[in-house]
């Protein structure tokens, strides 16, 4: 059953893809593309559910399907699929590509499986390849619009990227070579080996290892100082894109993280492996935050809210315990949701005020009454305010903080989210409701498509920060049993 | 761990052709012609490709071989020929953007080189194979490593930047294959073709960046601040 739902959930994009190089008409790709992604969401659901009876493994042991890996599939087909309706309306506001649309579509579709790749790879070095390919496929997406700043965007993300996670295969290489002097010079180098043979690694050659690996997918995931990619790439790439790179990459790289993570809590290590990801949460708070609040490029705005929002998936997952890992977790979904929501949001006033610039738009309410409420509600949300999905997941991860003797990390998160919300929220009172230059109040048009998937993204994360259902709850204290395995 | 009970002629074979890697490293560092930098890089790649047959001979691995057959094909000839192209293609020579003179990039180097020294002995010191070829080997990989990191740091021509990457991986390649010489071929077979993908993205990115953005120099790429 897992099996056949697995092969669904990959096989699909991946038809797409080729169907969209054959087809190569403006119309069809994208139908191919939705019908796809709605294909994967359908497969993901009953695979998080049947992971909990899992691991499964296929494959010579290659693939598995575990639990927060189908959570990360989960929360990509979640992105996937919106992005995918998104599209729709969205690439056919770009005329002037129509006649590439084709190879956008196969290219979105083929983003969307390697990224899912990232989540059923159980071999470190095979992740590494994974997380290597949505770098190459991401590329041409972000520069698809061949702007001069969109190539730039494209460059910095590859240069910067691959230089980054070309540290990370020096850490997996390390993995494997600590890990011989246990299992013998030749051995699989799967999750369980690794974690098996933990106990017994040399400390210090651990701790070099992971520290390069934290360092190279921290790059991916965007934790600050390695997040130099992530703004200019997020802002210069089609919308749709933009919320991929957001919502799904970026969790994609972080369950490699997690995974070594859990390695160096066997190998005894775990206190080091958790200060640092910690740190790099705090800074990455406190780069977001200082460049939310002095930020007049609207996709900007949204991209370093996305460096925040990974600095505190990653200090739930530094604190860890329950409460760290299932408030990250949830977190995670939320954050895919709301960047999501808040992407196709920018994506929307971006066509509609044909600018970038925060300081040229103005009466976004009386402009697109209907977007630009539920944009608003997503900025509200996105900044951790109730009744929204992300207040709650804030709220756990500072009770974990406060139980795992990281007092300070927390006080210091609790500062830098107050100065974001005021510093993003200020930029939206501006957007809103600051006097326009021009007193022209045309309505603007926008397609069902453009605003359908942004219902579809705010009435869970609503529903998600007024009741945390009780399955997922169950679920999550699992996955953290799994993840906890040596950390008391 | 092969490298811990070697025979002197093979530890001394290891450690003249990693070093003879190294040095290759830095004649990448001290060229501003970019043609010298490929050469460079090309034959750093037959060095490895010769030090994987080696390992393979003395260490009782034959399907080190292949991947030595692998390593001239992709990184000694397919990867410098695309290169090449590239080269041509774009009419670049020399870096002329520098940060830093070729001359002062070679003292960083061998500062760089130093530090991965440090950092081999305090791990050789650890596991206890201080005195094996491990510590060279160690210290060859993180020097390239480093390199790589310099030449991506104060070299701005788009070309210089992708040789700086493969630069990174042709040291870690080194390193892996005298530290983990039984790494499960598949793998090593997969990042070859994944190195190949990577350097054609590359040639795609630089012609567009070429003619979209009007510079392959990174100096020039600064609409996207802030």
């Amino acid at each position: 059953m897992t099996g056949a739902l697995l092969l669904a959930m990959l096989i699909a994009p991946a038809a797409s893809a080729l169907a969209c190089l054959l087809v190569r008409t403006p119309f069809k790709p994208e139908k191919l593309n939705l019908a796809a992604s709605i294909v994967v969401f359908a497969a993901a659901v009953p695979l998080t559910v049947l992971s909990g009876s899992g691991p499964y493994r296929y494959w010579d042991n290659y693939i598995v399907i575990d639990m927060p890996g189908a959570w990360i599939a989960l929360c990509t087909a979640i992105v996937y699929l919106l992005a995918s309706i998104y599209a729709v309306g969205y690439m056919r506001l770009l005329a002037e590509e129509a006649e590439r649309l084709w190879s956008f579509y196969a290219l979105f579709s083929t983003f969307a499986l390697t990224i899912l790749l990232t989540t059923v790879m159980n071999n470190a070095g095979l992740y590494w390849i994974a997380i290597e390919l949505t770098t190459l496929v991401s590329t041409f997406l972000v520069g698809f619009e061949r702007a001069a700043e969109s190539m730039e965007a494209a460059w910095k993300y590859i240069v910067i990227v691959s230089a980054g996670i070309s540290l990370a295969l020096l850490g997996t290489i390390l993995f494997y070579w600590s890990g011989s002097f246990v299992l013998g010079p030749v051995y699989d180098m799967t999750w369980d080996n690794l974690q098996l043979a933990a106990a017994k690694m040399n400390p210090l050659l651990v701790g070099v290892a992971y520290l390069l690996v934290l360092i190279g997918y921290g790059t991916k995931v965007g934790l600050a100082p390695m997040h130099t990619w992530l703004p200019d790439a997020h802002s210069e790439s089609p919308a749709p894109v933009s919320a991929m790179l957001s919502g799904a990459l970026l969790n994609g790289a972080m369950l490699g993280i997690v995974r070594y993570l859990e390695i160096c809590d066997v190998s005894g290590i775990g206190h080091l492996a958790r200060a640092a990801l910690v740190a790099l949460g705090v800074l990455s708070l406190f780069i977001g935050a200082l460049f939310i609040v002095r930020q007049d490029g609207v996709k900007r705005l949204m991209a370093y809210s996305s460096v925040e929002h990974m600095g505190v998936v990653a200090l739930g997952f530094g604190f860890g315990g329950l409460f760290g890992i299932a408030g990250a977790l949830y977190h995670m979904l939320n954050h895919s949701l709301n960047k999501s929501l808040m992407f196709f949001g920018a994506g929307n006033v971006m066509r509609g005020f044909g600018t970038k610039e925060i300081r040229s738009i103005r009466g976004v309410w009386t402009r697109l009454p209907v977007q630009g409420t539920l944009w608003l509600a997503g900025a509200a949300a996105i900044t951790g305010a109730p009744p929204f999905g992300l207040f709650l997941s804030e709220l756990v991860i500072l009770r974990a903080g406060l139980q795992r003797a990281f007092d300070w990390a927390v006080y210091v998160m609790i500062l830098l989210l107050m100065v974001i919300f005021v510093g993003f929220l200020n930029h939206f009172r501006e957007m809103y409701f600051d006097q326009e230059p021009q007193t022209e109040t045309k309505l603007l048009e926008l397609s069902r498509w453009c605003v359908a998937p942004m219902w579809f993204a705010l009435a869970p994360l609503l529903l998600f920060g007024i009741w945390w259902p009780h399955g997922l709850w169950d679920h999550f204290a699992a996955i953290s049993r799994v993840l906890s395995v040596g950390h008391p | 761990m092969l490298l811990a009970h070697l025979d002197p002629l093979a530890s001394s074979i290891f450690s003249l052709l990693a070093i003879v890697s190294l040095l290759l490293a830095f004649v990448m560092l001290g060229s501003r012609w970019l043609n010298n930098y490929l050469y460079a890089f090309g034959a750093e790649s037959w060095v490895i490709a010769v030090l994987s047959a080696a390992i393979g001979f003395y260490g009782g691995y034959p399907e080190l071989y292949y991947i030595a057959i692998l390593t001239v094909l992709f990184r000694g000839l397919l990867l410098p020929y695309l290169i090449w192209r590239m080269l041509r293609r774009l009419n670049a020579t020399l870096e002329i953007h520098e940060i830093l003179q070729p001359s002062s990039a070679l003292v960083v180097g061998a500062l760089s080189v130093v530090f991965a020294l440090v950092v081999s002995y305090r791990l050789g010191l650890s596991l206890g194979l201080l005195g094996t070829v491990t510590v060279l080997a160690f210290t060859v990989m993180l020097s390239m490593k480093l390199i790589g990191f310099l030449m991506l740091a104060v070299r701005h021509e788009a070309i210089s930047q992708v040789l700086g990457l493969l630069l990174l991986e042709n040291g870690m390649f080194l390193g892996a294959q005298m530290l983990i010489p039984g790494m499960p071929i598949l793998i090593e077979i997969v990042i070859l073709f994944d190195l190949l993908i990577v350097v054609a993205c590359f040639g795609v990115l630089v012609q567009l960046l070429a003619s979209h953005a009007g510079s392959t120099s990174s100096l020039e790429l600064k609409r996207l601040i802030g």
